[in-house]
């Protein structure tokens, strides 16, 4: 892969034979001989050869640990990690003072959750994030559940009331209640960018305006949306942004917070220790400023360096085409299982304002089993609720089997997909 | 291939035409167990009857929501159970547990597991094992219950 992003160019096709080969794991096969399919990358993606190569070079040339220490490597760790800060606050269109790399997005919710909370005893300046009896948490139906628990726990500690927009039963979010529920109480509104079960974009801009509004800051998952699409935190409108790194090609182990440079100022930090102090007493500490403020511990950098590469190489892709391509791929799975008898899509069934989580639900076949006979003929699928229990309940199904796709996956993929179901169909129909 | 060997026949069988279905009066205890990866879920109770260590399993009831294997498993569970003292019943669930855990090396004794040494296959299969595991881990506990509440009341 060689190409260079012309991001006024209309979108064009993934050259995927060129893709696949920087993915070592996709030339490996399983299950007595069976090529890989793998269409489980809204669970976590595989990772090229470059960004292996990145993490590598780390620990082979650099390995130290950055932000202190007055030596040579320390010097390159430093450099590595704060450059990576830099490459993706660049692929969101934020300011690197505004990037916190936190263990993976579920902290990065945690960290706001806590900050919150931890808001109560932090003095005058982080007065506007403190939430209590009377204040309201928006949450949504669609939610994963890295950001719904956070905010039910956070309620629970601070005697807040947690509501939630609920779910069309196409699995999009319910608009037309709205201004009930977006009021002066709310202080925070936590919405998905994209969902991980229905595929369904909220307008998360249209929404973040009613909560700026009502004066309500707004926290979006990005782990679904920013692997996939496009994502500048200057039109998303959102206050705070979380990412999960090993979704978007990266390594494990690492993800980002963006928030707005004035909110993380005034925040309390959440996670404390080394790294994220000013000065220490025995009575007592000061903090450094954001990002610091909120990274304690030795620095990831061979996970951030990871994560540099992979911006990098969906940059060299072009986020417009990796969408279109995934866009691609969506419109013909919707097409090929819509003709599946006994087969239910739980999401829109159009590819308007919907990403590639395709979910859905066989009559006489539970997903697990699907899943068991999709995996017998090489074809990775994720089965259950896929951490969104509450949006599963709301569309009257108890499991779901999801097919997610990414930059490597092909047309003949999603047709193999269509070719597993109705095998496991005949299976279990016997 | 391997999908007949993990889905045995009789398995399948037990999934289409469950045994001893329907939630059932009298009982003794009553439990609900939920499988928190896919939010598979059993409802199960247990009538015993006799005193003591003598209890003998009068009657295992369910309601359920969930895979072929899970189904199949409670299902072939009742059967087995339905009858034996408590003491043996508690041994052949510690059988079946240790045939789950064997990673596909045991093939279960067919004298003591019956119908239930149909599923050392799913032993192969990690992500399977908890689906197995679910109605016979709901009947431990509620014959545990049932036992401590004969035992508080005698």
């Amino acid at each position: 892969m060689s190409v260079v992003a012309d991001t006024a160019a209309p979108a064009r096709p993934l050259d995927t034979d060129a893709v696949r080969a920087d993915f070592p794991i996709l030339s490996r096969t399983v299950r007595g001989g069976s090529p890989l399919v793998y269409l489980d990358s809204g669970a976590t993606s595989q990772k090229p050869r470059q960004v292996l190569d990145a993490a590598r070079a780390v620990y082979e040339r650099s390995n130290a640990a950055a932000h202190r220490g007055a030596h040579l490597l320390s010097e390159e760790a430093t450099d590595a990690y704060e450059g990576a800060r830099a490459d993706v606050a660049a692929f969101i269109g934020a300011d690197p003072g505004e990037v916190v790399f936190t263990r993976n997005a579920t902290e990065a919710v945690n960290l706001v959750a806590y900050a919150m909370s931890n808001a109560a005893t932090a003095g005058p300046q982080a007065e506007r994030f403190r939430v209590g009896s009377g204040d309201e948490i928006l949450a949504t139906e669609l939610e994963h559940h890295a950001n719904l628990v956070p905010w039910q726990q956070l309620c629970q500690r601070t005697g807040a009331t947690l509501r939630w927009i609920p779910v069309t039963p196409d699995g999009r979010l319910e608009e037309t209640g709205l201004d009930e529920l977006i009021t002066p109480r709310t202080k925070l509104v936590a919405l998905t960018a994209q969902s991980n079960v229905t595929g369904a974009i909220p307008p998360v801009a249209e929404i973040a305006a009613r909560a700026h509004r009502a004066g309500a800051l707004v926290i979006a998952d990005g782990a679904q949306a920013v692997p996939h699409h496009r994502v500048d935190v200057t039109t998303l409108g959102a206050d705070f942004l979380v990412l999960s790194a090993h979704k978007m090609l990266a390594p494990y182990g690492i993800g980002v917070l963006y928030g707005r440079r004035e909110l993380l100022e005034a925040m309390p930090p959440f996670l404390t220790g080394g790294s994220m102090i000013e000065v220490v007493r025995m009575e007592g500490s000061t903090f450094l400023p954001p990002p610091q403020r909120f990274e304690p511990g030795v620095p990831s950098v061979a996970e951030a360096a990871g994560l540099s590469a992979a911006c990098a190489y969906l940059n060299a892709l072009g986020m417009d085409n990796v969408e279109a391509h995934e866009q691609m791929l969506t419109a013909h799975a919707l097409e090929a299982l819509a003709q599946i008898p006994g087969l239910r899509i739980l999401g829109p069934a159009t590819v308007a304002d919907r990403g590639g989580a395709v979910s859905f639900t066989m009559e006489g076949v539970h997903p697990h089993d699907l899943g068991q006979v999709l995996d017998e003929r090489g074809i990775a699928v994720r089965t259950g609720h896929h951490c969104a229990w509450p949006l599963h309940r709301a569309l009257g199904v108890q499991a779901s089997t999801r097919a997610s796709f990414y930059v490597y996956n092909t047309p003949a993929e999603v047709e193999a997909l269509a070719e597993g179901i109705r095998a496991a169909q005949r299976f279990f129909s016997a | 291939m391997q999908l007949e060997s993990l889905y045995q026949e009789i398995i399948l069988d037990h999934y289409r035409r469950p045994h001893h279905k329907g939630l059932r009066e009298p009982y003794d205890a009553q439990v609900e167990h939920v499988n928190p990866v896919c939010g598979d879920e059993v409802t199960l109770r247990v009538a015993l009857s006799g005193p003591g260590t003598d209890a003998t399993v009068a009657d295992i009831s369910y309601d359920s929501l969930g895979c072929s294997i899970s189904q199949a498993s409670v299902s072939v569970m009742a059967d087995l159970l339905i009858g034996k003292r408590v003491g043996e019943a508690m041994e052949v669930c510690e059988r079946f547990l240790a045939l789950m855990q064997s990673k596909g090396a045991d093939a279960g004794e067919e004298d003591l597991l019956g119908d239930a040494v149909a599923f050392a296959g799913v032993s192969k299969y990690p992500a399977r094992i908890k689906c197995a595991l679910l109605g016979w881990m709901a009947w431990k506990d509620a014959t545990a219950q049932a036992v401590d509440k004969a035992g508080s009341i005698a």
